[in-house]
């Protein structure tokens, strides 16, 4: 059977998209999507369409997220929750490299085989962006992560245009959704309970045609009204107002928003943010693109063993600054300057592109709702206060 | 989406390739401070290992950790690597519990090497405090071979005359050319020498400044101190470079846990130009 053409448009009903699911699980791969599990969309393992959050939306504001049943919901119409390709790609805890001891001598033992390749399904444009930044900082800042290559090199992803944002998403303000532009497989708009389909890769086109889905084009009207899905979207978010009695549609203002930044360290907002946040860690657990990690030493009983972990680290810990036994970011100002001055300022330095994708996560789990577009805001709006500078300790 | 592999396997550096060392020697050089020389195990592992005098490499003791630390020895003595080490946390108390012969992994080099190579018509003024001289032995050793500068000077400041570092190579130093004047904050009563802050020393150090370059390393306010009195003396801001130290895991931008403003302290340094810096080392807990 020949693959269909790159671009082009098929229908998939739920049948279908177990098809595809069952070719790439047949071809070896892990396949990941969203599911309904304690009370949140979470990213796992998923063997068939069933599982699939059909019928659940997804309320978020800051500090709070709550899942509701509605009939008339489609498998994608939540958005994203508190996982994303950043466990998978770049997981929480990862041995890089073990040593043996034998008779006395350390040997650096061969790296254990790869795990079974990735199939993610359910990507959204903020996600796809995450990745596009994540792979410039572990495959294009000079040095190569082989441990995140090696998964990223396989991966194959169904992305979803999305046809609904809650209050928290502000992608529209990053340029990061809500449609796909590229960068995936596959990519799926959800249209009366049917799913069109674009063909976006080679091996996106393969595993269609592995899973007999050849002979449903979208007819050019339909390809159409599909691709308008997404924009749709965004022009609403776009339109979107603050209305009592409903959470604050959020967007951000992103002009100038490095040199904003970095002229503000000394800005008072730091102090009064650190009134309210706990140091807590969430906002950069959930972040998809926040990569700091330590490296531990996990030994076993007879000490002759050793692998190297490697562990999310966050930048709200007081060991992640610690030299010489002290903390040089020791107070929580410090500490969230860091956060969201590297975020939307130094990140541009680094990597030539911000660090946020506007999805919302670091509001919806933040448990007192601290909101980096409300901070943002703050800080230009008063551009240039400065708190009175401590004097030097020595 | 599946991607075309941008960097083929064979051409870039893992930085998580270790080496296995021996220490060779062990010198004790001040209370607490020794210098370990270390050679390779594979003999051609050593041989192709070259680093520029400034960079760092990350010393590994199993079941430990790692720590980074400047390498210390001139960069033309292939196939050792020096490395002084001052005792203060896991894994450097575990080196100082090492003997010769025992086993040490090394990665690297890594990060920015200070510009003796940049400096051929101009007077170069080493300032160090404390331990920080180790970071600048390499630079000497290659500051005094002739040609390298016009002329090499090397201020070194200590809490107290035991802890200046290497007084038993001043003598080779200066016979090469180069002036080396130490200072102390508490001498006590043996003491014949300067007591005050390194900065003192720069008034006679300095004595053209147009034409000097500062390379210094020590505590973040002794560095500021440093340059900022550089600058006062007429000296370019474009021509002062302090080498800094921050905490990390992996020492290729990845960790996230050397960041300095929008710097990765092991990747763009630890060797950085004071104009890149200078804003940021004022702001207090960056």
């Amino acid at each position: 059977m020949q693959p269909p053409p790159i671009h082009s448009w098929h229908w998939l009903d739920a049948s279908d998209l177990q098809a595809v699911i069952d070719a790439l699980r047949g071809e070896g791969r892990r396949v990941i999507g969203p599911k309904v599990a304690d009370g949140a969309v979470i990213l796992g393992d998923l063997v068939s369409v069933a599982e699939l959050p059909t019928g659940w939306l997804d309320e978020q504001d800051g500090g709070s997220y709550r899942l509701r049943q509605d009939p008339a919901a489609g498998s994608f119409d939540h958005v994203v929750g508190p996982h994303s390709l950043k466990n998978f790609l770049f997981p929480a805890r990862e041995t890089l490299v073990s040593f043996a001891r034998e008779d006395g001598v350390w040997h650096e033992q061969a790296a254990a085989p790869p795990a079974a390749p990735l199939a993610v399904l359910g990507v959204r444009g903020c996600d796809l962006a995450a990745l596009r930044i994540q792979d410039r900082v572990f495959l294009g800042n000079g040095f190569v992560d082989e441990a995140y290559r090696s998964r990223r090199e396989r991966l194959f992803l169904v992305a979803v245009n999305c046809r609904r944002a809650v209050a928290t998403c502000f992608c529209h303000s990053t340029g990061c959704g809500p449609a796909v532009e590229a960068g995936f497989d596959l990519a799926l708009t959800e249209v009366d309970g049917r799913f069109a389909c674009e063909v976006g890769s080679e091996e996106g086109a393969r595993v269609l045609s592995e899973a007999g889905i050849v002979d449903a084009p979208l007819s050019t009207d339909e390809a159409e009204t599909v691709r308008r899905v997404p924009h749709d979207l965004a022009s609403r978010m776009h339109a979107r107002q603050a209305t009592d009695g409903v959470p604050r549609p959020r967007s951000l203002d992103t002009h100038g928003i490095r040199d904003l930044l970095m002229a503000n360290p000394e800005h008072p907002r730091w102090d009064d943010v650190a009134t309210r946040c706990l140091s807590c860690t969430n906002c950069t657990l959930v972040c998809p693109t926040c990569f700091c990690a330590s490296v531990q030493e996990v030994t076993d009983l007879t000490g002759d063993h050793v692998d190297r972990e490697r562990q999310w680290a966050s930048c709200f810990s007081l060991d992640h600054s610690r030299m010489h036994g002290q903390p040089t970011r020791s107070t929580t100002s410090s500490r969230y300057r860091q956060w969201l001055t590297h975020k939307f300022a130094g990140w541009i330095d680094q990597f030539g592109t911000s660090g946020c994708t506007g999805c919302g996560r670091c509001i919806t789990w933040c448990p007192v709702g601290i909101d980096v577009t409300e901070e943002i805001a703050a800080i230009r709006a008063t551009d240039g206060v400065t708190v009175a500078r401590e004097e030097a300790s020595s | 989406m599946t991607m075309a592999s941008p960097w083929p396997t064979a051409s870039h550096i893992d930085p998580w390739q270790t080496h296995s060392t021996r220490i060779a020697a062990i010198a004790d050089e001040t209370e607490g401070v020794r210098s370990y020389r270390l050679r390779f195990d594979d003999a051609a592992v050593g041989d192709a290992f070259r680093f520029a005098a400034g960079q760092f490499n990350m010393l590994y003791v199993p079941g430990v950790g790692e720590a980074a630390i400047s390498i210390s020895s001139d960069p033309e003595d292939v196939g050792t690597l020096t490395h002084t080490v001052r005792a203060v946390g896991n894994v450097t108390d575990a080196l100082a519990r090492l003997t010769v012969g025992d086993q040490v992994f090394v990665r690297g080099p890594f990060g920015t090497p200070w510009p003796v190579d940049r400096v051929m018509d101009r007077d170069v003024v080493f300032v160090a405090g404390g331990l920080g001289l180790a970071s600048q032995r390499s630079a000497i050793l290659r500051a005094a071979l002739p040609g390298t500068c016009r002329h090499a000077t090397v201020l070194h400041g200590a809490k107290r005359p035991g802890e200046l570092l290497y007084t038993g190579e001043y003598d080779a130093w200066r016979r090469a050319g180069v002036t080396v004047a130490t200072i102390v904050d508490e001498g006590g009563p043996a003491w014949n020498g300067r007591c005050g802050l390194v900065t003192a020393l720069l008034d006679d150090a300095i004595d053209d400044p147009a034409r000097t370059t500062v390379l210094c390393c020590g505590p973040d306010p002794m560095m500021v101190g440093v340059a900022e009195k550089a600058i006062d003396m007429g000296v370019s801001i474009d021509a002062i470079f302090l080498s800094l130290e921050r905490t990390m895991a992996c020492a290729a931008a990845h960790c996230g846990l050397c960041q300095f403003g929008p710097l990765f302290v092991c990747r763009d340094g630890p060797v950085l130009r004071y104009d890149r810096i200078g804003l940021l080392m004022k702001v207090p807990r960056l």
